[in-house]
């Protein structure tokens, strides 16, 4: 089999809310090991294109193939069995449970859900639950050493920064292929945003196997992280390549700033 | 936070004087009979715990219980024996008990499901009464073992719940609790035109039979006689002990954090695999078995049911202990059953105002203490456990 060229491949998506086109007829892939950025104004059907994928949202017309396997009407469960995960725009974090509880949500598929494992064989349990703990240690301590320590308390009390980073140890826990980051700057400053990306880079570095798909405003983290670009306007693609490239097209900066009278 | 980074676990001698404490205050309550006495030791225990929260005597309490709950549970069951053992002879005060330690295993039931799944059941009375009217059809038109008959006491309210569960997975929140109600009051009316299960006059359930021995015989050994409640007491608290560990083990596993997710982020659930709607139906069927064993058992005590015995007003009650005692903390709701219904039935002056009692209770726990009397810690999968 020759060695797989497109990890996601979308073809021709639509995705209608009423009478508007959130996406229209999107074509969009990405390589395996790229880092993808997404780009447009508000409202261009960026965070659509994520709840599509994700099977959050049916969609209307065409398809997204991933590894080959197509995944268009899948459920959000099987979506994320495949390979994928995501993180939100807004931080969807359960505030009252454990921070170690939160990242644990991320890694369902490799926990044990049996009935009988979980209520009675307590002694496997307890292994599952160290081996478990071991892995979220060592990837937050990627992130942020300081909350290693803090791992059995409330996410609740954590200033923003941390919300952003657990979330992204959520995704990254059962060892996704690809990722994708819903707005990973909202909320933030510059110099936390930065700091978050350089962790990202780190963990995606030392597992060699990583796709990215980035939602993002701050076009700083684009031109930074990405390899390629893709722009969208009222949910279609008017732009694709570099960063440079794309930010010199004049389309795109019409769309971003208005057209000049 | 200093509680967490601690390394070595909490002594166990705060949690024992409390648990003695509280098993000498609960056994003169249940001793008392003047009324003046029992509103003066209502009041002095409410002073003697407001004190001791001012104090900062109630957190190496709670510490202790969280570190070693196995060793406080034990002994918990311990003194619930001693309270047992001294009321011996006594068959209202041990009917009292054996009502608290069942409606216990029916809010631990109703916990499951609203506590962690955030399914709310406004029928908990009407499954409650389902285990009470299969003992009373079993043990009355057949010879199916009476331990056998708890089971299917479970089931059924398990079987008969699941015809919900169309409705309350197609709805959320709010919506779902109106279906419940309307099966509450769909489920009274059947049983009062039913013939067969003796329409608004009820059934008589005769009592439980194990090994031959008759339950509803007084015990005599040599000289020590024994109210014939004491059978039922040592099931129940068996039953107790059951249902408590289940839940324990089912919150501290990831079925537990399974459930949390769903009920905090449907959509992030989702996101990450969960398959919300088996999660929800295992949560709303485990809960109304074990509501449904703790009904046949009350019914077979109780040796009578009637359609009234089983109202929307009990599923209240059985709610307001969910809300009282703290949601998703089985110790906080054995205390709240123990209050909600010992109070009341002590306080004969108020019987008829209980529900005003109940309402003011409820009232003013969402407002000075929203979470409950003893909120719902944060997980711990190991108690002890250390890093």
């Amino acid at each position: 089999m020759a060695a797989l060229t497109k990890l996601l491949e979308v073809r021709s998506l639509s995705k209608k809310f009423g009478g508007v086109l959130a996406l229209d007829r999107l074509d969009l892939s990405v390589a395996p090991n790229d880092i993808l950025g997404l780009i447009g104004p508000n409202g261009s059907g960026k965070t659509t294109f994520f709840n599509v994928v994700t099977g959050i949202y049916p969609a209307d017309a065409g398809s997204v193939i991933f590894e080959r396997v197509d995944i268009t009407q899948a459920a959000s469960r099987t979506v994320y069995r495949a390979g994928i995960s995501r993180t939100f725009q807004r931080s969807r974090l359960c505030l009252s449970l454990s921070i170690f509880d939160n990242i644990m949500i991320g890694n369902h598929k490799r926990l044990n859900q049996g009935l009988w494992f979980n209520l009675m064989r307590r002694s496997d349990f307890k292994r599952q639950f160290e081996e478990s703990y071991q892995a979220a240690r060592t990837l937050l301590d990627v992130f942020e050493p300081r909350l290693c320590d803090r791992i059995f308390e409330p996410a609740a009390g954590l200033p923003m920064i941390d919300r952003r980073r657990i979330e992204i140890c959520r995704a990254l826990i059962n060892e996704p292929r690809l990722l994708l980051l819903d707005e990973p700057s909202a909320g933030m400053t510059h110099e936390e945003t930065n700091e978050l990306m350089d962790d990202i880079l780190q963990v995606r570095d030392r597992k060699k196997n990583l796709t990215i798909i980035i939602v993002e405003h701050e076009m700083g983290v684009i031109e930074r992280i990405t390899d390629r670009c893709i722009v969208l306007n009222f949910g279609r693609k008017i732009a694709e390549g570099p960063y440079r490239q794309v930010a010199a097209d004049k389309q795109v900066q019409e769309a971003y700033l208005g057209v000049a009278l | 936070m200093a509680e967490a980074r601690q390394k070595t676990s909490a002594p166990l001698w705060p949690g024992l004087a409390a648990l003695l404490l509280a098993t000498a205050y609960v056994g003169t309550m249940l001793a008392a009979e003047k009324q003046r006495t029992i509103i003066a030791l209502l009041g002095f225990g409410i002073a003697a715990i407001l004190l001791a929260g001012w104090l900062r005597l109630l957190e190496p309490v709670g510490r202790s219980f969280a570190d070693r709950e196995d060793a406080l549970g034990a002994l918990s069951i311990a003194a619930t024996l001693a309270i047992g053992g001294y009321f011996r002879e006594d068959h209202f005060v041990l009917l009292l008990v054996v009502t608290v330690l069942l409606y216990s295993v029916a809010t631990l039931g109703l916990n499951i499901q609203f506590g962690y799944a955030g399914v709310l059941n406004f029928a908990g009375a009407s499954f409650f009464g389902i285990g009470a009217y299969t003992s009373a059809v079993l043990n009355t038109y057949s010879t199916v073992p009476h331990l056998l008959v708890l089971l299917i006491g479970g089931l059924l309210a398990a079987f008969i719940g699941s015809l919900l569960l169309l409705p309350v997975l197609r709805t959320r929140g709010h919506y779902a609790a109106v279906v419940t109600i309307a099966f509450a009051l769909l489920l009274k009316t059947f049983l009062e035109v039913s013939d067969v299960l003796g329409g608004p006059q009820g059934m008589q359930v005769p009592g439980m039979k194990l090994l031959g021995w008759s339950f509803n015989d007084n015990i005599t050994i040599g000289r020590l006689s024994l109210s014939f409640y004491m059978s039922y007491f040592f099931v129940s608290l068996l039953l107790l002990v059951a249902a408590f560990v289940l839940v324990r083990r089912l919150e501290r596993s990831w079925i537990g954090l399974n459930l949390d997710a769903l009920r905090l982020d449907e959509t992030a659930a989702r996101c990450f695999g969960l398959n919300v709607a088996r999660w929800k139906i295992i949560a709303f069927l485990l809960g109304n078995f074990l509501i449904g064993i703790a009904g046949a058992l009350f019914g077979m005590v109780g040796g009578f049911v009637a359609p009234n015995n089983y109202t929307f007003a009990d599923s209240l009650i059985l709610v307001s202990i969910l809300l009282l005692g703290g949601i998703g903390n089985p110790w906080g709701l054995i205390v709240a059953t123990l209050i909600v219904v010992v109070v009341p039935e002590k306080l004969q002056t108020i019987q008829e105002y209980r529900f005003l009692l109940y309402a003011s209770l409820v009232i003013a726990v969402l407002l000075f203490r929203p979470e409950g009397l003893l909120p719902r810690p944060v997980r711990r999968y190991f108690p002890g456990w250390r890093p």
